[in-house]
């Protein structure tokens, strides 16, 4: 383009921000201790991002060497001894799933898009409790290094056995679902890593208390239930999730830990228990938790298709709604996960048909979306490339989802790689890529610096394409039959175990893609305007990035959809509001610069 | 916009910076509180679920070890904790209309109560350690793959719950229980002897292993699966769809029949082999639900210690007293479990 844009914050107006003024929330309070013992809601998100990405980094490469291991039958690459090479297989895809689940994908979008992003829509300056917020944090990230300490010692254990003189014994193969009775009876350390787990659970706990109260309390004069962003909605409905879920999973490991170390036997057949009666306190809370997965990814991807595809959401009321109802259908589905555990057949034919109808919100929800494209001026910019490899992902993920909630189906698939792509689909091809798109849709206002668009496509496309070569093939292995959790194969399954190695290293370098154009444009990024995209929910109302306090005075609540007093401005490529017709923002604005 | 102005005209001290109204602030507290309330209480669902399920599968289990524990010190505790929930609630009263030294006494009354409940709370739990029916494996009735694995404690476990059952079922019911005392002592023989006492009680377990036969065998759908690393023969595994299965097709009439047989209570020889072997589940959910509920008095003694010290500096009044009021929401919680938890696990009948 020809018009060289101003290096230099600019307000909604398209006014510069005057530099020596520009006291925004990075800068604002230098030092480490400002950071770590911040109370700012949005420097506790960004806190939240360093640490949530290292866990995903982490799960990542677990996932790698999980692939690696699979690429041909036979031992692990590092180890000619089978029993060993199964040791390690058995750590490694519990501690990606468990780090995966418990670290990244849970916390991901309500911990660090919302705790940035909700606050500000809301037109408030922190959240309910910001105390509580940064105690969260600490407890995610205390839990988070315990878990991974004890999970990765038993990795080095196996490759380095003289290390266990070292440190002592460690790691965890029970897979993320803790199952007793081979979770009380195995060797590796269940007890700490539970501990680990229920310690997150706080962390996931108190975010949601938070986020409940700062919904109800701080939502602004003039912003009703039905008048919020729908992200806020998505957050609202996820919390609600939380705080129902997560206590029956703290009660259900501490039972696990009481059963390892106290010899308590309500889990252990052999003393009398009911190990039936772990599963379902399990999925209690751990079916909910795939839809505190994947419901904010929902609203995210409300506000981004909305925003790109410069048209009002269509169907507002009944998105807003839809996520209430699968947070609460989620609860009454939880024996899904148990048709083949003996449970009575009557239980499971209420299940699969409760489970079936999660179909219809979720529907809703989709068939919204694509009403809301139709007819749009559609922007294919990187969030909004994400957001339709959602839609696409998503609908391929919940489609499959009827297949698994089949009872006769079940009984064939139960436990092979298409319950494993399955749940790939809706929580990697679903969450991971509603995350992706709400980190490059929030970035600009997080960060202050616009990113590069062609290299932020580059890296969606790359990773769409990993991602369906990784996992589509693993739908047909899974009903040929190939098991999951297996560290070898009979010969036949190869060729689909080698697309999907394939598939995962394409995946891997569309991520790496998408953090160089993160890394990239903090350092070399463009000042961004207030509003790159001509979005009206409130946190574009104010400058990127925002002051510490978010706005000197609260922009009166708008239709967060409605796009039209946005014109975009070459000058500073964004789009700006006429200061003529916006007396009260401009008097904010005025305030600002005085 | 104007409220803000209003709040930099007052400099609350504690008005956070993020509110627009001290009111505003303190619904927000209560609220966070009640949605952490209902956590707990989700927390503690789990427990009462894992009850419900044994007590539901065993119910002449729960009749007969509930008798093991103390009903009068359940009842003072009881007793205890009601009295410090209502200084507690008094207390919040004074703290709202400023009356520092009356918030002062109620709060060390109320934190007496705590005390007062965790050394009940702790004769009872020596009692149990005393007469081996602690958690965990040191339990006498512990059993694994349906044997004993104390054998040599269970007579003296047994003698005391026969003591106990017999000083609280008094003198109406104590001849009946003397029958059952007898019939104990002759069965803690036979097991010491390694050997079956032949009765008509196990004639009539064995109809009912029958008639539980014949219901499954009705029931279209096939038998719940063995869990086969475990041997335990002759044992269907536990489970939920356990239910109405084990005890004679349904949990009432086992209760009915000994009732129709002139039992005011439900004695050991009148359990089932399988009966037996699940005795030590009911002391070890016993433990962990009081065991928690401790925990959680503990805490809750922890902060009124806290805001005992925060009233001592005079920090509330009738413009700002949150703290004070939150923690009272959460001594009640803990009162309020606990008054589920007495009649569930001391008032079986």
């Amino acid at each position: 383009m020809s018009v060289i844009p101003k290096p230099i914050a600019t307000d909604i107006f398209g006014k510069p921000v005057d530099e020596l003024h520009d006291d925004n929330y990075l800068t604002h309070g230098k030092g480490i201790l400002s950071w770590l013992l911040t109370l700012d809601h949005k420097r506790i998100g960004l806190m939240y991002m360093v640490t949530v990405l290292g866990a995903f980094f982490l799960g990542g490469v677990f996932a790698l060497l999980v692939r690696t291991e699979l690429i041909n039958p036979g031992p692990m690459f590092f180890s000619d001894n089978m029993a060993e090479s199964n040791d390690f297989y058995n750590q490694s895809f519990t501690l990606h799933g468990a780090v995966m689940v418990f670290m990244f994908i849970i916390p991901a979008i309500p911990a660090i898009l919302g705790n940035f992003v909700l606050p500000i829509m809301l037109g408030a300056k922190d959240v309910a409790f910001p105390r509580l917020n940064l105690l969260s944090f600490y407890v995610y990230l205390g839990g988070g290094v315990f878990f991974v300490w004890i999970l990765g010692k038993g990795l080095l254990n196996v490759m380095f056995p003289q290390l266990v003189e070292v440190w002592g014994g460690g790691g965890l193969d029970t897979g993320w679902t803790f199952y007793t009775p081979f979770s009380t009876d195995s060797t590796s350390a269940v007890t700490a890593a539970v501990a680990g787990a229920f310690i997150l659970g706080f962390s996931s706990i108190l975010t949601g208390v938070n986020f409940i109260a700062s919904i109800h309390m701080l939502r602004p004069k003039g912003m009703g239930w039905f008048k919020m962003p729908l992200f806020l909605w998505a957050l609202y409905a996820t919390a609600v999730i939380q705080i129902l879920a997560t206590p029956v999973l703290a009660i259900t490991l501490l039972l696990l830990i009481a059963e390892r170390t106290l010899g308590v036997g309500i889990f252990d057949p052999a003393l009398g228990g009911d190990p039936i009666l772990f599963q379902h306190f399990f999925w209690f809370y751990s079916h909910p938790a795939v839809y505190i997965m994947i419901v904010p990814a929902f609203g995210v991807i409300s506000e981004v298709i909305s925003v790109f595809s410069r048209k009002h959401i269509f169907g507002y009321a009944f998105i807003a709604c839809s996520s209430l109802a699968i947070a609460i259908l989620g609860f009454l589905v939880w024996g899904h996960h148990m048709f083949t555990s003996g449970q009575s057949a009557m239980l499971s034919a209420i299940f699969s048909f409760i489970t079936m109808s999660i179909a219809i919100p979720s529907a809703i929800k989709v068939f919204n979306w694509l009403a809301t494209m139709y007819k749009g001026n559609i922007i294919l910019s990187t969030p909004m490339i994400y957001a339709i490899g959602f839609i696409w992902l998503f609908t391929i993920g919940g489609l499959t989802g009827i297949f698994c909630a089949t009872l006769s189906v079940d009984l064939h698939i139960h436990d092979t790689y298409f319950i494993v792509a399955h749940f790939h689909y809706v929580m990697v091809g679903s969450t991971l890529f509603a995350f992706l798109a709400g980190m490059h849709y929030w970035w600009p206002k997080m960060f202050g610096k616009m990113y590069s668009e062609k290299w932020g496509i580059i890296g969606a496309v790359l990773i769409f394409i990993g991602f369906n070569v990784t996992f589509f093939i693993q739908f047909i292995a899974g009903t040929q039959g190939m098991p999951r959790r297996y560290a070898t194969y009979p010969e036949q399954f190869e060729i689909y175990h080698q697309i999907s190695t394939l598939g995962s290293y394409i995946l891997a370098i569309g991520l790496f893609v998408a953090l160089g154009v993160w890394v990239h444009s903090l350092f070399a990024g463009r000042r961004a305007p207030a509003n790159p995209w001509g979005a009206n929910a409130l946190e574009w109302h104010t400058t990127s990035p925002p002051p510490h306090a978010n706005f000197d005075t609260a922009p009166p609540a708008t239709d967060p959809y409605d796009f039209e007093d946005w014109q975009w401005n070459d000058e500073v490529q964004g789009y700006v509001l006429d200061e003529a017709t916006h007396p009260g923002e401009a008097r904010a604005q005025a305030t600002k610069h005085s | 916009m104007t409220t803000i102005d209003a709040h930099h005209d007052h400099h609350d001290p504690n008005l956070a910076h993020h509110f627009d109204t001290p009111e505003q602030q303190f619904s927000s507290a209560k609220l966070g509180m009640w949605v952490f309330l209902a956590t707990e209480i989700l927390m503690f669902g789990g427990l009462f679920c894992a009850y419900a399920v044994y007590r539901g599968t065993h119910p002449e289990v729960f009749l007969y070890a509930h008798h093991f524990l103390d009903t009068f010190w359940g009842a003072f505790n009881t007793v205890v904790l009601i009295a410090s929930s209502f200084t507690m609630a008094w207390g919040v009263r004074a703290a709202q209309l400023g009356q520092r030294g009356l918030l002062i006494l109620l709060l060390v009354l109320t934190l007496l109560g705590g005390f007062g409940f965790m050394i009940v709370k702790t004769i009872e739990y020596s009692a149990k350690w005393e007469h081996a029916t602690f958690v965990g494996p040191i339990n006498a009735f512990y059993s694994m793959d349906g044997s004993f694995t104390n054998e040599d404690k269970l007579h003296h476990a047994l003698e005391y719950g026969e003591k106990k059952m017999h000083k609280k079922i008094g003198h109406v019911a104590a001849a009946d229980a003397a029958i059952g005392l007898q019939d104990t002592t002759a069965e803690v023989m036979h097991l010491e002897e390694g050997d079956h006492a032949v009765s008509a009680r196990e004639q009539a377990e064995q109809e009912s292993q029958l008639i539980a036969e014949v219901e499954s065998a009705a029931n279209d759908r096939p038998a719940p699966p063995e869990h086969s690393d475990i041997s335990r023969p002759q044992v269907a595994p536990a489970g939920l769809s356990e239910l109405f299965q084990d005890v004679g097709g349904q949990p009432e009439p086992f209760v009915a029949v000994a009732a129709a047989q002139g039992h005011a209570v439900v004695t050991w020889d009148m359990l089932t082999d399988r009966g037996k072997s699940l005795v030590s589940q009911f002391f070890q959910i016993y433990f962990m639900m009081t065991g928690l509920h401790g925990i959680h008095v503990l805490i809750g003694m922890a902060l009124i210690a806290w805001i005992l010290y925060r009233a001592l500096l005079g920090q509330f009044g009738p413009k700002y007293y949150t703290p004070v009021d939150l923690v009272g929401l959460y001594w009640h919680l803990v009162d309020l479990i606990w008054i589920f938890l007495f009649p569930l696990l001391y008032l079986i009948h």
